[in-house]
């Protein structure tokens, strides 16, 4: 389950400090912040500047290259589908369709109780059992359309 | 104590091992038996993954695909002595898909604990390393260079040649940085090697490390491979605490530090210039080149950057020296390439070998054809920035130059099988659709040429002025091929152009009918 907490400085101030001190600490204290809290807010984005000499912009960039960091919070689970080749060639695109109506959302939307984030990511390493998926942290391999109703089951708990 | 060995490897995780272990752990316990759990890395027989083994005087005996609940039936059958079952598969040695390979840079890989060093070392581990602490930094850049090892993560650039580079320049602090930004689909190599026998990328790195004079490393890893970031943090922590790695490395007057940096989910991050900018906490964007990141690297330092398999093919080139590497393989390509079978194959999994074989070989005989029964009517070879080829380029040898002459590419060596129902335009509109999607931005073909083109392919699709946009396709490629800065937008037109060229009918077929009614 990602965690979504509201945003607390003196915990971000913990997070930035842990890693402050790495060469190259903004990519380890973004991970840190959204693993935290969920997202990455603007409150976050001001206060790392301020820590590690940069401007907004410069924080704000990264934030909003990397799919990995987002500033507005998503659901409470985050389901990754694999949409890439070796999937395809599997018959992802039918597991896709059969989550999507499952969960009455499409890919990059989060279900009106935000219990659930739909995402696609390419590729998972699992080429050789997919098609995969990965829900929060856990992978899921050899994916059928059975399957499927299991897995929403268990991100909707 | 019998060892059972449960694999720890994400194909086996992915498809119930965890639990599968936590089964076995919890009857063995309740039933008095002694038996050790491993929890190994995968052999590459993905099929057959959840795949345990059973340590037996005769050998070890190997079940699968195994599922959560079967193990109660399993002990109750005899398994833990080898006894029959329908889902004996018998030693690994002796399955076919294993006894083909040559197994270099995978030799431990699944046979070993992965986190036990004891056992690292009893098969053959650190003998590259201590080797390459006991003679010159020169002679160490020497076999690697006269082993003919060339970059894993697709380039192919010469390795010996980028690590003389970074060796001569002039720097108060140099780095190793291990590409595992292993983002091409069809590929888990990487992922592999770091989940089984972390260690071998540990000492390659190390080896690097002690022939250039770099004291500190970085394995730039993805985020998508949570297990492969916990085993290689855990293995690089009690290689810390034995001495393999700090302040002397191995008691030498070396001195190596490691650490993991986790991606953010940005494939262009694979691009090893924008990987230097990632770990440095920017845009993952692409740098101009020159200066070389082997002279200007991660913080303006020189750095060798190589790919995962690169690196973990070293300390078997300096254990057992650089002959028996280069006598295997054909042409310029030298040595052992691990080959990444997925999507719709029958035997999926990872096959190390010689290069040389053809792809028809690989993909019939290795693969046994696909999953799905049907015919095999197009593969995918080296991610989503290599060709397509047809079964009739199956007879082209698995070598650098061969996939280049038929306007292809090996990459990172992953094969993506399709059957016949494969729709080649989709897959072209795919093509673009992903380039649009990562592209970093920095230069116009790409960020630009990729949105484009995804809009002509559709046009196509939907049956609009086909033989106009099919002209704009192809002229828009070789702009993005010779105008992108890197292989992003300058690859993109590999899978689109051999698309169109060797499956036309999927373009002027289908939709000019539609057009026409």
């Amino acid at each position: 389950m990602v965690y979504q907490a509201t945003y607390d400085e003196t915990e971000a101030a913990e997070i930035i400090a842990e890693h402050e001190a790495l060469e190259g600490p903004l990519l380890p204290i973004l991970h840190g912040i959204q693993a935290r809290f969920g997202h990455v807010p603007e409150a976050a984005v001001r206060q790392i500047a301020a820590a590690l000499n940069l401007t907004r912009a410069e924080v704000h960039g990264v934030v909003t290259f990397y799919h990995d960091f987002h500033k507005e919070p998503r659901g409470r689970h985050i389901l990754k589908v694999c949409r890439a080749e070796a999937c395809q060639a599997a018959g992802s695109d039918g597991i896709a369709d059969a989550i999507e109506k499952a969960l009455g959302i499409g890919f990059g939307e989060t279900t009106p109780d935000g219990q659930v984030t739909l995402e696609a990511v390419y590729c998972l390493g699992l080429c050789a059992a997919a098609p995969s998926a990965m829900l929060d942290r856990r992978i899921v391999g050899r994916l059928s359309e059975a399957k499927v109703g299991a897995l929403v089951e268990e991100a909707r708990l | 104590m019998t060892k059972l060995f449960i694999p720890l490897d994400s194909f086996a995780v992915a498809c119930g091992a965890d639990q599968i272990a936590e089964e076995f752990g919890q009857l063995l316990a309740d039933r008095g038996l002694a038996v050790e759990i491993v929890r190994n890395g995968s052999r590459g027989l993905a099929w057959l993954e959840p795949m345990i083994e059973v340590e037996t005087p005769g050998g070890r005996i190997a079940y699968g695909p195994i599922e959560p609940g079967e193990a109660a039936a399993l002990i109750d059958a005899g398994v833990l002595a080898g006894a029959g079952h329908p889902k004996r598969i018998g030693k690994v040695e002796e399955h076919p898909f294993f006894a083909r390979q040559r197994r270099h840079t995978f030799k431990r890989c699944g046979i070993t604990d992965p986190l036990s060093l004891d056992d690292y070392r009893a098969h053959g581990g650190l003998k590259g390393l201590e080797r390459a602490i006991g003679i010159e930094a020169e002679a160490i850049v020497a076999e690697v260079t006269a082993s003919g090892l060339r970059g894993r993560g697709g380039a192919g650039f010469p390795t010996g040649i980028k690590w003389k580079t970074v060796a001569e320049a002039k720097g108060d602090r140099k780095y190793i940085v291990a590409n595992a930004d292993e983002g091409d689909s069809g590929t888990f190599a990487d992922r592999m090697i770091m989940e089984g026998d972390p260690f071998c990328l540990i000492e390659g790195m190390a080896i690097a490390g002690v022939a250039t004079g770099a004291t500190k490393g970085y394995i730039y890893l993805r985020s998508e491979y949570p297990v492969a970031i916990a085993v290689m943090r855990e293995a690089i922590r009690r290689a810390g605490k034995a001495g393999l790695l700090g302040a002397s490395l191995l008691g030498s007057s070396h001195a190596f530090d490691l650490e993991v940096r986790v991606g953010a989910g940005a494939y262009v991050c694979g691009e090893e210039t924008s990987l230097l900018d990632s770990l440095e906490g920017k845009r993952g964007q692409v740098r101009f080149k020159p200066p070389l990141p082997a002279i200007q690297g991660l913080f303006g330092k020189p750095t060798v950057i190589n790919n995962v398999i690169t690196l973990a093919s070293v300390p078997e080139i300096l254990a057992a020296g650089a002959d028996g590497y280069k006598e295997l393989g054909i042409g310029r390509s030298r040595g052992t390439i691990p080959i990444q079978l997925g999507g719709n194959v029958r035997h999926g999994g990872l096959f190390e070998a010689p290069f040389g074989m053809t792809l028809g070989a690989i993909v019939e005989e290795i693969g046994g054809g696909t999953a799905s029964g049907r015919p095999v009517r197009a593969v995918q070879v080296g991610g989503p920035l290599g060709a397509y080829f047809p079964v009739s380029l199956f007879d082209t040898p698995f070598d650098y130059e061969a996939f280049a002459a038929k306007d292809g590419l090996i990459g990172h060596a992953g094969i993506v099988v399709f059957d016949d129902t494969v729709d080649m335009m989709k897959q072209a509109r795919f093509a673009f659709e992903f380039c649009a999607i990562e592209s970093c931005g920095k230069c116009t073909p790409c960020r630009v040429g990729a949105v484009r083109g995804y809009e002509t392919v559709k046009k196509i699709i939907d049956g609009e002025r086909p033989a106009e946009n099919l002209a704009l396709v192809e002229d828009l490629c070789n702009t993005m091929k010779f105008g992108s800065l890197c292989a992003l937008g300058g690859f993109t037109p590999y899978p689109v152009m051999s698309a169109i060229r060797h499956f036309p009918e999927d373009f002027h077929g289908e939709p000019m009918r539609v057009a026409a009614e």
